[in-house]
């Protein structure tokens, strides 16, 4: 296990983002670039009676105007939905098409209409007017809890509106644990609609070279080998050696870069009908909010059986997740098996039942947005916890004690499939409590009381499964892909390495973290080794980066293809030494022979593996190796974060007054790039439980569509956080890291939301705790007292 | 079409522009200055701040043409002689970005405030940066860097 490699290396990719050198896709520009801009749909759900397109074809600049009819006729195919979840009938989800261009109906607000190419964005926009769409308005509804009460039909293919009714977990045990309980306690809660907003908006720009037959798309993606599998193999039909997909510096993804688009897949389509004219295209904020997958969306019923003890004896959870009007690229898979199978927790429940509706709805398709059914799964355990503690007067963090997963009681089968790994929940809690020194919570509560002021604690202790994941399991559940990472490690003649990775970095800061990795596993300087990633025309086949698995599994790729050119290397050292492979040892940039001081440094043999002349019989030239790594489990990240906030009953202000977390991330490579992970988690699970929340209307009209409405987490609605860390290393990789990208967004909401039902003194708050939903619990409570 | 002219990170260019170029498009799409960024489409994220005659200003809300004649820096013209200035040297010592997009418009708009303020205190800089948006960040490392930044300039 690297252990020297642990240090703060300062980013090696800052230097071209601070100094405006960073290659983001719109900064490119192809010649002869076209521009395209897309006629969406303003209403929510509509037949398209015809689409009119002489009048912005005649248009100023104006070079084609395409429709999903032009598409048809040739031969396009629908975004495909990678994971087929099947419902507990046995029957797989249904899979309504969803093309690039709509064919016949409009389902949601932002849906695309058409596109217009010209020799100017503003050309384009201009033209984009023109169009003349006649629609056929139908009722609309983008409530994911009135989806299958009557709604109104959104795909044939899905009666009802019901994609799916999925369950996991053993109901009889459950319903026999909670005819035992000495009591229930019982939560309704909203998992609020998250509008991603990656700072970068989306981007394309494809070209197609007639003279090769060749296909270039550079894409805002966060996995370009896993875009150029579903664009190749479902949508346009075409050969995977034909096609090259560049997704540069990638400004943000948080999961909304993962999925195949319509506008990709529309500017690398149309650059062949225009004879190989680059086509471009970039969002623009508001296309952003509307047609950006969104994340959460549920509505969910809650209950936990406990016995005299405060001990868990059985959770039952009952969602409905709304999955937008199409299923974007892994939908399926985030309200199933990254929610469900997350219902225990850090605890030993016996028994947990867990039943999923899944629904269409007249709004953006719901994807992974960072955590991924993750939050949502922890928000329902958290929340319930809590309000468990409060019903049975027991000290919130005791609860939590009495019913952990016990350091020597891994691995630890949970009755929702997983297998947890390793852990030290408890030790995580007591040192979360101590930094926030927890116990003198009463006088400071007393403090704020005696200045008008209510403060409430709240803790979450959060579990999450990443490193995703091990191919064979997610086969078995539906996934259409493996989800193994490939690296290849490239010495060069002169002793630089060059690193290949699957994974892509999008602020993650691979290019620092993998290459301290490299560096340490070959005792050279960390100047010596540079990443490459995203760009299928130099890196192997790799699945990319989402779920906090770049380091688990993409790492892990690393290490054992530097492993292979360590064990290719003592066979060179053995022949330069005249010695036996048997007794080269490898250590701190030599090879040595045992128990000697005759060496040679590795940079010696790799000059000489790209400089044979003195050479061991049998062995290739060049240094060189490539790994695939295919995890044997998921990792689990775990730890406790405690919220302390005051709030203000007069303005209703959520004043966050501390802010502790403490993880548990395995091994660590470099402290400085996790706790900023871990920053800007907690950030966004604020935003999440305080300001954020993608609004449709009933006539399913997107309220928030601009960051006039939707409320970001700006500067000054955020506190700073205490991040601590423990360190328990994943048993089952060889870097012995699990993963630290989601943690804070899956930690975040639940510790602030218990903190924030703690000081008003009610459960009977949703998500986002506004300052007006808070003011009027607030106000009502010091009018009570007053009586 | 007019002409604007403007001094650009030192160096004087001229160029006819259509009058509804905003000074982001001409920067980036005429001078090739991609290093200041479009994040948004209300003024309201702060990716494109650069300054113009010292003054931070969002590029997106300000016409090229009133900019004519003035003295227009953005974040390829504030390293000097390839030596970082303070304000990023502190962002990349204290991880004040990942992504990087948010990164030259906080820059951006960091510097203009310690020209307003040379001593900030946590609560002045988090205002102050509330026309910047960062999804990344959690602004933590952000805040941090500007703090250390301004100590670093009172010398
Ligand atoms: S681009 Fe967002 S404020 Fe200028
Ligand atoms: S670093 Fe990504 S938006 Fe700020």
């Amino acid at each position: 296990m690297p252990d020297s490699g642990v240090s703060r290396v300062l980013r090696k990719e800052d230097q071209r983002f601070l100094t405006g050198r960073g290659h983001y896709t719109d900064d490119l520009n192809r010649p002869g670039q076209l521009h395209a801009v897309f006629v969406r749909s303003e209403m929510a759900h509509a037949t398209v009676k015809s689409v009119s397109t002489d009048a912005a074809k005649q248009a100023p600049g104006v070079v084609a105007v395409f429709t999903g009819q032009d598409m048809a006729d040739d031969g396009v195919g629908s975004l495909p939905c990678g994971w087929v979840v099947t419902d507990k009938h046995g029957e797989a989800h249904k899979a309504p098409p969803h093309f690039p261009l709509v064919r016949d109906k409009v389902r949601y607000v932002g849906d695309h209409v058409a596109v217009v190419i010209a020799e100017t964005r503003a050309q384009a926009a201009d033209a984009a007017e023109l169009v003349e769409v006649d629609y056929e308005g139908l009722d609309a509804n983008a409530d994911p809890a009135k989806a299958l009460e009557g709604a109104p039909q959104i795909h044939d293919e899905a009666p009802g509106n019901l994609c799916f009714d999925w369950e996991l977990g053993d109901k009889a045990a459950v319903d026999e644990a909670f005819s035992k309980a000495h009591h229930v306690s019982r939560l309704e809660l909203r998992n609020n609609r998250l509008i991603p907003n990656a700072l970068e908006p989306r981007a394309a720009i494809g070209e197609y070279d007639p003279g090769t037959d060749e296909y270039t798309l550079y894409s805002t993606s966060q996995n370009p080998h896993l875009l150029r599998l579903i664009l190749c193999a479902f949508v346009l039909n075409l050969p995977e050696h034909k096609v090259r997909i560049v997704a540069p510096d990638v400004g943000g993804g948080f999961g909304s870069k993962i999925y195949c688009y319509a506008e990709e897949t529309v500017c690398t389509w149309a650059s062949k009908k225009l004879n190989g004219k680059p086509v471009k295209w970039t969002a623009e904020r508001s296309e952003s909010f509307s047609s950006d997958a969104h994340g959460r969306d549920h509505v969910t019923h809650a209950e936990l059986a406990l016995d005299e003890n405060g001990k868990f004896l059985a959770l039952k959870v009952d969602t409905i997740a709304n999955l937008g009007a199409y299923l974007s690229s892994f939908a399926t898979a985030v309200p199933t098996y990254l929610y469900g199978t997350l219902l225990a927790g850090q605890y030993k429940t016996p028994a947990v039942h867990c039943n999923v509706r899944a629904v269409f709805t007249n709004t953006a398709p719901v994807d992974a947005y960072r955590g991924a059914g993750r939050p949502e799964a922890t928000y329902v355990v958290e929340r319930m916890v809590e309000r468990a503690a409060r019903d049975m007067n027991m000290d919130p963090a005791e609860i939590r004690r009495r019913n952990f997963v016990q350091p020597d009681e891994f691995p630890y089968q949970t009755p929702v499939a997983l297998t947890y790994d390793s852990g030290q929940y408890e030790k995580a809690l007591d040192e979360a409590l101590a930094m926030i020194d927890y116990k003198n919570f009463g006088q400071r509560r007393q403090e704020s009381e005696r200045n008008g002021k209510l403060r409430g604690i709240g803790l979450s202790a959060y579990i999450e499964a990443c490193g995703i994941a091990p191919s064979q399991v997610v086969g078995a559940l539906g996934a259409g892909v493996g989800l193994w990472e490939s690296a290849q490690v490239r010495f060069n003649a002169t002793g630089s390495i060059s690193v290949f990775t699957g994974s892509h970095s999008h602020g993650q800061g691979h290019e620092t973290t993998f290459a301290q990795l490299v560096a340490d596993r070959f005792g050279v300087p960390v100047e010596n080794v540079d990443v490459v990633h995203g760009d299928t025309g130099r890196i192997p086949m790799g699945m990319g980066t989402y779920g906090s698995r770049s380091l688990a599994v993409g790492g892990s790729a690393i290490v054992r293809a530097c492993d292979k050119v360590i064990e290719k290397g003592k066979k060179i050292a053995a022949h330069l030494l005249e010695a036996s492979v048997d007794d080269i040892e490898f250590d701190s940039g030599n090879f040595r022979v045992a128990g000697t001081d005759k060496q040679k440094s590795i940079g010696e043999i790799a000059f000489t593996a790209y400089v044979p002349h003195n050479y061991p019989e049998g062995v290739e030239p060049g240094l060189d190796e490539t790994a695939f790594y295919d995890p044997a489990n998921f990792t689990y990240p775990a730890g406790v974060h405690i919220a302390e906030v005051e709030i203000d009953p007069e303005t209703g202000t959520t004043r966050i007054a501390d802010w502790v977390a403490v993880d548990d991330f395995g091994k660590v490579i470099n402290p400085m790039i996790v706790e900023g992970q871990v920053h800007g988690g907690i950030a966004q699970g604020i935003g999440q439980a305080l300001l954020e929340e993608g609004v449709y209307d009933e006539a399913g009209q997107l309220v928030t569509g601009s960051y006039q409405d939707y409320c970001m987490p700006r500067a000054d609605d955020l506190p700073s956080y205490r991040v601590g860390m423990i360190e328990t290393p994943c048993p089952h990789n060889p870097v012995g890291a699990k993963g630290c990208g989601e943690a804070g967004a899956i930690a975040a909401p639940p510790a602030l939301m218990n903190a924030i039902t703690d000081a008003l003194g009610t459960e009977e708050i949703s998500m986002p705790a506004t300052r007006e939903k808070v003011w009027r619990i607030a106000r009502g409570r010091l009018a009570q007292a007053a009586e | 079409m007019p002409t604007v002219t403007m001094t650009v990170n030192g160096q004087q260019v001229s160029r006819d522009v259509e009058p509804r170029t905003l000074l982001v498009q001409f920067l980036r799409e005429e001078l090739g200055l991609t290093g200041t960024h479009v994040g948004c489409d209300t003024s309201q994220c702060g990716a494109c701040v650069v300054h113009v005659d010292g003054t931070s200003v969002k590029a997106c809300t300000a016409l090229a043409m009133q900019a004519d004649g003035s003295e227009v820096t953005t974040i390829e013209g504030l390293a000097n002689n390839g030596e970082l200035h303070p304000m990023q040297a502190a962002f990349k010592e204290h991880h004040g970005l990942q992504c990087g997009f948010c990164t030259p418009g906080m820059v951006m708009s960091a510097v203009d405030l310690l020209k307003r303020n040379p001593d900030p205190d946590e609560d002045t800089i988090r205002h102050w940066l509330e026309g910047n948006i960062c999804r990344c960040t959690g602004y933590h490392n952000i805040v941090k860097a500007i703090q250390h930044a301004a100590k670093e300039m009172r010398g």
